[in-house]
């Protein structure tokens, strides 16, 4: 394999430049000691708009909102997506193809349209901000990351142990529980925390059906945005930064980033 | 004891059977999750596209009778044509520029060896993680006309004015790169791995400049997983909302912003319904369309 000439490299260094220079920015733009949008450099170094996030109570719902509809709506998505998984791992049948495209349809969906369509739905059956329904529309945009993540695992599954715990008068459950679960375990954690991450982020969907009740981190920090950027924002924006590289430290350790991100290896 | 189990039963041997002529069970364990596809997606959906097709009227709101009203006035009006037209060339230029700069990267992050490859990828690949907000933001306060790209842009007196960014659909494609090129690096890098490097080598070791064993080497290698993250790209720039809408302003509207305004703003929803309908008709044509050329023309790639 051929090495990198100073060229490549060079290159490779502006790229990650332009990778990380919007992220690096918020994050000093958050520590300025001044009302406004500023380099911390000159006027100096301040805390103080970390502890103004203390007291916006907004942001401080929003966040937690965000955070309970997050844990509700991955949790819910991984237990629909691991026996819908085992089913498209497990079985040849008909319809299996259309099946897993229709699990797999809300990634390719623009979520403008979702936002329109539940929108639309929640008026009619008169549930617009309801939690329970906000999160089962979380689930939705969730799920196929979720399943993507149980099929790789579950797929080529050595069934030799689970065949062997069922043929010595296991319950389906137990060998399920007490086999298959431990073995595609990675999947369905990487899974879950995926999701998770994908409910909290998710924007363009849920400002269509947010209502002041049900106002996501997201959703506050775009209506925020729109209007004026100040220093409090790019605050909340550095702690979604440093909590996202929190996690994903412990993707790496579940089942491997790469596999998260890029797919199967 | 174990031996004796399994030999004495025959159940194995059955159950395997059974699992190749399944019967309800996959039905059975993913009845959960297709109930509530069924019933949040597809009948949401199903509403929304009648919805399209109902009148709307400013002082009586949405009328019950059937029209293809709201589709004749989109196909009809200057001002919708330019949005659509605004879209398909911001999500044509996103692809361009992601294509142009995200290929030599990943071709770059390759031959990098092995703790800096996985530390690279995962600066590249991490952001996917991080709200398009917070990513929106940085990128809008580098543009602001006291932001950073317009203070080093003076003060090396490149220009004296500063350049507008904010607002500016310059402004919202350099972002959109920014937010979609992991994509585009993602699916040139799983292309790669598929690739036997020493034909690389070969073409070089045979006397062929680098330039040469780009073109005719690597690039007709690469093309399917170009062009697949060139579908993704497309799709997701075409669609995008937060960052036109936070970098582009009021004027600039693309059409999820426009499906936007008049869902929330003008409150017309037959017509958000009916522009939202397009977008999506767009996105499949584009997304199916594609994939199947791609998938046709390079069956022999992607069987190897």
């Amino acid at each position: 394999m051929r090495k990198n000439g100073f060229f490549s490299l060079l290159y490779h260094t502006i790229f990650i430049g332009f990778i990380i220079a919007p992220l690096v920015v918020v994050m000093l733009v958050s520590f300025t000691s001044n009302g406004f949008i500023s380099m911390p450099f000159a006027e100096g170094f301040s805390l103080r708009w970390f502890r103004a996030i203390l007291d916006s109570t907004g942001i401080i719902r929003a966040f937690w909102f965000s955070l309970w509809l997050g844990l509700a709506s991955a949790t819910a998505a991984i237990l629909l997506a691991v026996p819908g998984a085992l089913a498209l791992t497990r079985y040849k049948f008909a319809g299996r193809g259309v099946l897993m495209g229709f699990f797999m349809s809300p990634l390719m969906i623009p979520h403008v349209v979702l936002g329109v369509a539940f929108l639309r739905f929640f008026t009619t059956l008169n549930v617009t901000g309801s939690f329970v329904w906000l999160a089962a529309t979380h689930v939705i945009v969730i799920i196929p990351y979720a399943l993507r993540l149980v099929l790789s695992s579950a797929t080529g599954l050595d069934r030799d142990a689970e065949n062997a715990a069922l043929s010595l008068g296991a319950s389906r459950f137990t060998a399920f529980r007490r086999i298959v679960l431990p073995l595609i375990l990675p999947g369905v954690a990487g899974g879950w925390v995926l999701a998770f991450i994908q409910s909290f982020d998710e924007l363009t969907m849920t400002v269509f059906v947010a209502t002041p009740g049900t106002t996501t981190l997201p959703v506050a920090m775009y209506n925020q945005i729109a209007q004026t950027i100040d220093p409090l924002v790019a605050a909340v924006a550095t702690v979604l930064i440093v909590g996202t590289l929190l996690v994903m430290v412990v993707i790496d350790r579940l089942v491997g980033l790469d596999r998260v991100l890029i797919g199967k290896q | 004891m174990a031996d004796l189990a399994v030999g004495s039963s025959p159940s194995p041997t059955k159950r395997k059977v059974s699992d190749n002529k399944p019967g309800m069970a996959p039905w059975l364990l993913s009845s959960p999750a297709l109930l509530l596809f069924v019933g949040l997606l597809l009948v949401p959906l199903i509403l929304t596209v009648l919805l399209s097709f109902h009148a709307f009227d400013g002082s009586r709101g949405v009328l019950t009778d059937y029209t293809l009203k709201n589709y004749i006035e989109v196909f009809s009006d200057g001002y919708y044509h330019e949005i659509f037209l605004r879209t398909g060339g911001l999500a044509l230029g996103v692809t361009l520029l992601c294509v142009l700069f995200g290929v030599p990267e990943t071709l770059i992050l390759a031959r990098m060896k092995s703790p800096w490859r996985a530390l690279f990828l995962i600066v590249i690949l991490g952001p996917l993680l991080i709200s398009v907000v917070v990513r929106t933001l940085g990128w809008a306060i580098l543009f602001g006309n006291n932001g950073l790209i317009n203070s080093a842009l003076m003060s090396l007196g490149i220009v004296s004015e500063p350049v507008r960014l904010l607002f500016s659909m310059t402004g919202v494609a350099i972002a959109l790169t920014h937010v979609l090129i992991p994509f585009m690096v993602i699916s040139v890098w799983a292309n790669l791995q598929k690739l036997d490097p020493q034909v690389e080598s070969a073409g070089l070791s045979l006397g062929a400049s680098p330039f040469t064993v780009f073109y005719r080497v690597m690039l007709p290698q690469l093309l399917p997983g170009i062009l697949s993250g060139s579908i993704i790209v497309f799709a997701l720039a075409a669609s995008a909302f937060a960052t036109p809408s936070l970098l582009g302003g009021r004027k600039l509207k693309v059409v999820a912003t426009a499906a936007y305004d008049e869902f929330l703003n003008t409150l017309n929803w037959p017509l958000g319904a009916t522009i939202a309908m397009l977008l999506l008709l767009a996105n499949v044509v584009i997304i199916l369309g594609a994939n199947r050329w791609v998938e046709r023309r390079f069956s022999q790639v992607f069987d190897t």
